[in-house]
C-alpha cells in the first residue's frame, strides 16, 4: 500500500506544482491547497500505514498507527487552512484593487514605471 | 580575563557616547572620550618595563568554543608598540578633534562611536593571536574607516572615497582570509604563535606560496601599497583627525603589522622577500613621486603617506633576508627590521603632526588648496614652527628623528647588494639606488609642503576670512608630536632599547632570544664619513635644486595620460561590474513570481534528485508494506479524478469542487489509516475551506466571466512531472530504508505514567508539545487579525487604479 500511496502522492505534487505555475490567482491557491494535502498524506505513509488500532491506549490493543507523524499532520492541517483562508482573502482584495487576478499583470510597484 | 577585556573598553565606552551627547550639551563631547584612550594608554605604558625585558603577556577567553575560536590578547613587543600608538595617538587625535568639530554644528555622537569602535577592532588586530578573530577584527577597522570617511556624508566625495576605501580593503581582507584558512590547513592551528613555531615545516607544503600571496594581498590593501594605493588620497575626505589617525598612524599600518608578524613564517620563501621589497621600494617611488604633483596640502600628505608606507615595507623585506644569513645578528643585515619600526615610530610622530597642521590651515584659512595659500609664516607662527619639524623630519635632516631613521633605511638598502642568494648580488644594487631618487623626491615635496604654504607672498584677497593663529587647544597635539620629533632624535637609544629592540625580537625570533641581545646603537654621527651620509648631502643638495626648479619640470606630471592611471582604472572596473551585474540580476530578476517559482522547483528537483544518485541512495523494498484493500484502491481513483478536475476543469467552481473532493478523500483516507483525529479535522476544516473558497467566489462575480481554458505549458508541465518524480522517489526510498528506528514508542509507553492521558495524538499535541500547538493558534491568531485587517484597509487612491497594459 506504501508503494502505491508513493505514486498517488506524487501524483498529488505533480499536479499541485502545475497549478500553482499558473496565471490565475484561484488556481494557485488551489494549488496549494493539494500541495499540502500531499504533504500530509506523505507524512502519514512515511510513519507506516501497518497499524492496527487507532493510536488510543485501550485493552486489548495489539499494535498502534504511529501517533507522531499524526500530531504533526494535525498541527499541519490547521496551518494550511489559515494560509488557505489569509491567502483567498488576499487574493479577492487585490482583485478589487487591482482589478486583475492575473498575476503576470500584477508584476513591479508603480515607481517603476 | 582583564587584559583581553582592554581591547573592548573603547568599544563599551562607545555605548554610552549618545546619551552623554544628547544629555550634557554644554560640555564638548570629546572631553568624555578623551578618558578612554589616555586611560588605557596608561594601562598599557604599565607592561613597558615587562616587555622591554622580553617578557610576554597572554590572555585569552573562549568565543566559539565549538570551531576553537577565540578571543585572545597576546601583548609582545610588537603589539604592545602598536598598542601604545594606537592609545597614545589616540588620544592625541581625540584631543586634536575637540577644537576641531564645533560641538554645535557636527554630529559628534556619531563620530566618537565610530572611533571608539575603531579603536577597539586597532587594538584586535595587534593583539590577536587568533587568526580568525584577527580577521574579525581586521574587517572591523576596514568598516569603522568607511564610516568615519564618509563622516560628512551629504558630500559626494565623502561617498565615493569611503566605498572605494571600503572595496578594495575588503576585497584584501578576503584575500587574507583565504590566507589564514589555508595556514590552518597547513598548521592545523589558529593560533599565530604555534603557526610560528611550526614555520620550517610549513614552507614544504604545496599551499605555503598561495598562503603567502593571499595573505600579501591583504597588506598591500590595507597599508595602500602599489597598485592598491589609490584608496588612500580618496580617503583624505574624512575629517583631519581621522585622516591624521587612521590614515597616517594607525590603520594603515596594519598591513605593516600583518607582515611583520608573518614574518617568521614566511621569510623562508624567496618570493616573499622579492614582493615585499620590490613592491615596497615601488610604492615608495611612485607614492613621493607623484607627491609633488598634487595641490591639495591633504592629497600631499597622503601620497607621502603611501610612500612611506612602501618605505616601511621594504625595509621589512629586507629584514627577511636576515634568516637567510649564517651569523646575521651580527651581520649588516640586522639594520632593516630595526629601521622598519623605528621608522614606523618616527612616521607616526613627524606625519601625525603635519595632518594636525593640515587640519589647522583648513580650519583657519577655509582652504586646502597650495596655489592659493602662501606666506602664512608670520600670521601663523606656531604652526609653522610644528609643519617645518615635521617636514624636515621627513625629508630627512638633522636634528630630527627621520634622520636617524632614513640613514638606517638606506644602510639597509646598500647592504642588500652583498646578499648572495636569490639573485641579489645581481639586482641587488638596484635597491640603494631607487630608494636614493625616492628620498630625493621625498625632500622635494617635504618641502613643497611647508615653502608653498607658509613662505612666499601672503595674498590676503584669496582667503574667505582673515586667517589667524589657531586657538592653543588644536595646537598641543601637534606640538607634542613635534617635540617628540626633535626629542627622538637626542634619546633614539633610549627609544630603541624600550620600544624597538622587543619588537624586533617578535620579528625575528630565531635570532634574538631577548631584546638586549640585539647589538644595534644609533647614533647620528658615526665618527667618519660613510656611503649614507653621503647618499643624504646628495639627497640634500640635488633636492634643493629640483625644488627651486619646480616649476620649470612640473609640467612631466600633465604627460600622463589619465587613461593609464589606476583610479581610472577602478573607475571602469566598477561601472563594468555595476553595469554587467546588473545585466545578469535583470535576467533572471524578471519580477515574474512565476519564474522564481520555476527556480525554485527546479533547484529543489535537481539537488533532490541528484543527491539520490550521487549518493546511490535510491533503493526499492516491498519489505514491511501494508495489504492493499479493494476499497482503497477505489479511493485512490476518486482522489486521482478529483486531482484531475481542479487542473482540467473550464469553470473555476468546478475547480473548487474537485479541490473539496480531494479534500474529503484525504479525510477518508485518514479514517482507513487508523488517525480518526485526522479524519474528524480534515472533514471540518474542507467543510470550511471550501465555503471559503465559494465566498470568494460569489463575490467575485467577473471571475467567473472570463473563463479561458487553461494553456498546456511545455515548462511547467516539465517542471511539475519532475517534482511528482522526485516526491514518488524519496517516499519510495525513505520507506524503504529506515535509517533510524521510530521515537513514538517512547510517546506510547509514558503517555499515560506521565501525562495521564489515552489518545496519545492528542497528549503529544497539548502536553509534550504543548507550546508547538500554543504557537500554532498564535499563526492562526494573527492570520485572522490580518485578514480582518486586509478586508478593513481601504487604501486611499489618489492617482487612478492600476491599468492593465
Amino acid at each position: 500500500m506504501e508503494i502505491i500511496m508513493a505514486f498517488v502522492i506524487g501524483f498529488l505534487f505533480m499536479a499541485a506544482v502545475y497549478l500553482i505555475l499558473s496565471k490565475s490567482l484561484l488556481r494557485i491557491i488551489i494549488g496549494t491547497g493539494l500541495l499540502s494535502h500531499g504533504a500530509h498524506l506523505l507524512i502519514l505513509t512515511m510513519g507506516g500505514l501497518t497499524g492496527e488500532a487507532p493510536p488510543v491506549l485501550k485493552e486489548g490493543a495489539k499494535t498502534f498507527a504511529d501517533p507522531l507523524p499524526q500530531a504533526l499532520i494535525l498541527t499541519a492541517i490547521v496551518i494550511s487552512f489559515g494560509v488557505t483562508a489569509f491567502f483567498l482573502v488576499l487574493a479577492y482584495r487585490s482583485y478589487q484593487e487591482l482589478e486583475t487576478d492575473d498575476i503576470s499583470l500584477m508584476r513591479g510597484s508603480d515607481e517603476d514605471e | 580575563m582583564l587584559q583581553v577585556l582592554y581591547i573592548f573598553i573603547p568599544m563599551l565606552a562607545a555605548i554610552f557616547v549618545p546619551f552623554i551627547y544628547k544629555s550634557i550639551k554644554n560640555i564638548h563631547t570629546g572631553w568624555f572620550v578623551l578618558a578612554v584612550p589616555a586611560t588605557l594608554a596608561v594601562i598599557y605604558a604599565t607592561y613597558i618595563a615587562r616587555v622591554a625585558k622580553g617578557e610576554v603577556f597572554y590572555d585569552g577567553i573562549p568565543w566559539i568554543p565549538s570551531l576553537d575560536i577565540s578571543v585572545v590578547s597576546y601583548l609582545d613587543g610588537l603589539s604592545l608598540l602598536f598598542s601604545l600608538l594606537i592609545t597614545g595617538i589616540g588620544s592625541l587625535v581625540v584631543l586634536y578633534s575637540i577644537f576641531y568639530l564645533d560641538k554645535h554644528k557636527e554630529k559628534l555622537h556619531n563620530f566618537y562611536v565610530y572611533l571608539l569602535l575603531f579603536m577597539s577592532a586597532m587594538l584586535g588586530v595587534v593583539q590577536s593571536d587568533h587568526l580568525i578573530t584577527l580577521y574579525f577584527f581586521w574587517e572591523l577597522t576596514s568598516i569603522s574607516s568607511f564610516l568615519l570617511i564618509g563622516y560628512w556624508y551629504t558630500r559626494d566625495a565623502s561617498r565615493f572615497g569611503a566605498l572605494k576605501s571600503m572595496m578594495i580593503t575588503v576585497f584584501g581582507g578576503l584575500m587574507m582570509l583565504g590566507g589564514f584558512i589555508l595556514l590552518y590547513l597547513m598548521g592545523g592551528t589558529y593560533s599565530i604563535r604555534e603557526l610560528i613555531a611550526m614555520a620550517p615545516n610549513l614552507v614544504q607544503h604545496p599551499l605555503f606560496i598561495w598562503a603567502l600571496i593571499l595573505l600579501l594581498f591583504g597588506a598591500f590593501t590595507k597599508s595602500a601599497q602599489f597598485p592598491f594605493y589609490i584608496w588612500l588620497p580618496d580617503a583624505m575626505e574624512a575629517p583631519t583627525p581621522v585622516s591624521a589617525y587612521l590614515h597616517s598612524a594607525t590603520m594603515v599600518k596594519a598591513g605593516i603589522y600583518l607582515v611583520a608578524r608573518f614574518t617568521p613564517i614566511f621569510a623562508a620563501s624567496e618570493l616573499w622577500i622579492w614582493l615585499v621589497t620590490g613592491v615596497g621600494l615601488l610604492t615608495l617611488f611612485w607614492g613621493s613621486f607623484f607627491a609633488v604633483k598634487q595641490t591639495d596640502l591633504k592629497s600631499i600628505l597622503a601620497f607621502s603617506t603611501v610612500s612611506q608606507l612602501g618605505l616601511i615595507m621594504s625595509l621589512l623585506g629586507a629584514g627577511a633576508v636576515a634568516f637567510h644569513v649564517n651569523g646575521a645578528a651580527d651581520s649588516m643585515f640586522k639594520y632593516a627590521a630595526f629601521a622598519a619600526i623605528f621608522h614606523l615610530i618616527n612616521h607616526a610622530t613627524f606625519k601625525g603632526s603635519l595632518f594636525m597642521i593640515a587640519g589647522i590651515i583648513d580650519h583657519e584659512t577655509g582652504t586646502r588648496d597650495i596655489r592659493r595659500l602662501g606666506g602664512l609664516m608670520s600670521i601663523m607662527p606656531l604652526s609653522f614652527t610644528v609643519a617645518a619639524i615635521g617636514s624636515f623630519s621627513m625629508a630627512g635632516l638633522p636634528p630630527f628623528n627621520g634622520f636617524l631613521s632614513k640613514e638606517m633605511f638606506l644602510t639597509a638598502m646598500l647592504s642588500l647588494q652583498n646578499f648572495e642568494f636569490f639573485g641579489f648580488d645581481t639586482w641587488g644594487v638596484l635597491f640603494p639606488i631607487v630608494a636614493w631618487i625616492a628620498s630625493i623626491f621625498t625632500f622635494i615635496y617635504s618641502f613643497y609642503f611647508v615653502c608653498r604654504t607658509f613662505t612666499g607672498k601672503y595674498k590676503p584677497e584669496l582667503y574667505a576670512h582673515k586667517p589667524h593663529e589657531a586657538p592653543i587647544g588644536m595646537l598641543i597635539s601637534p606640538m607634542i608630536l613635534a617635540s617628540l620629533v626633535v626629542i627622538i632624535f637626542f634619546i633614539p637609544n633610549l627609544i630603541g632599547d624600550t620600544f624597538v629592540k622587543p619588537a624586533v625580537q617578535a620579528i625575528q625570533p630565531f635570532l634574538y632570544n631577548a631584546p638586549e641581545d640585539i647589538n644595534i646603537h644609533v647614533a647620528a654621527w658615526h665618527g667618519e664619513i660613510t656611503p649614507e651620509l653621503v647618499m643624504t648631502i646628495g639627497i640634500v643638495i640635488i633636492g634643493v635644486l629640483l625644488f627651486v626648479a619646480l616649476p620649470k619640470w612640473q609640467g612631466i606630471y600633465k604627460l600622463f595620460p589619465r587613461a593609464l592611471t589606476f583610479n581610472n582604472a577602478y573607475d571602469k572596473m566598477m561601472l563594468a561590474l555595476d553595469v554587467g551585474l546588473n545585466r545578469v540580476s535583470r535576467l533572471y530578476m524578471t519580477g515574474s513570481m512565476r519564474h522564481y517559482l520555476l527556480y525554485m522547483f527546479s533547484g529543489i528537483t535537481a539537488i533532490s534528485i541528484g543527491t539520490l544518485f550521487v549518493k546511490d541512495a535510491f533503493s526499492l523494498s516491498f519489505e514491511g508494506t501494508a495489504p492493499i484493500r479493494s476499497y482503497e484502491l477505489i479511493l485512490i481513483v476518486v482522489l486521482m479524478i478529483g486531482t484531475a478536475i481542479t487542473i482540467f476543469a473550464k469553470s473555476r467552481l468546478t475547480a473548487i469542487i474537485g479541490l473539496g473532493s480531494v479534500g474529503y478523500t484525504v479525510a477518508l483516507f485518514f479514517v482507513i489509516f487508523n488517525a480518526p483525529d485526522l479524519a474528524l479535522t480534515q472533514l471540518v476544516i474542507e467543510t470550511i475551506s471550501v465555503a471559503l473558497f465559494l465566498l470568494a467566489f460569489y463575490h467575485l462575480p467577473k471571475l467567473g466571466k472570463r473563463e479561458e481554458r487553461m494553456r498546456f505549458q511545455l515548462n511547467r508541465a516539465i517542471i511539475s512531472i519532475a517534482v511528482g518524480v522526485m516526491v514518488t522517489l524519496i517516499a519510495l526510498s525513505a520507506h524503504s530504508q529506515k535509517l533510524v528506528p521510530t521515537i513514538s514508542k517512547y510517546y506510547e509507553e509514558t503517555v499515560y505514567s506521565k501525562a495521564g492521558g489515552g489518545n496519545i495524538v492528542n497528549v503529544i499535541l497539548v502536553d509534550y508539545r504543548g507550546f508547538d500547538t500554543l504557537f500554532e493558534i498564535t499563526v492562526l491568531g494573527i492570520a485572522g487579525m490580518a485578514i480582518l485587517a486586509m478586508i478593513k484597509l481601504r487604501m486611499n487612491r489618489k492617482e487612478k487604479p492600476h491599468e492593465n497594459k
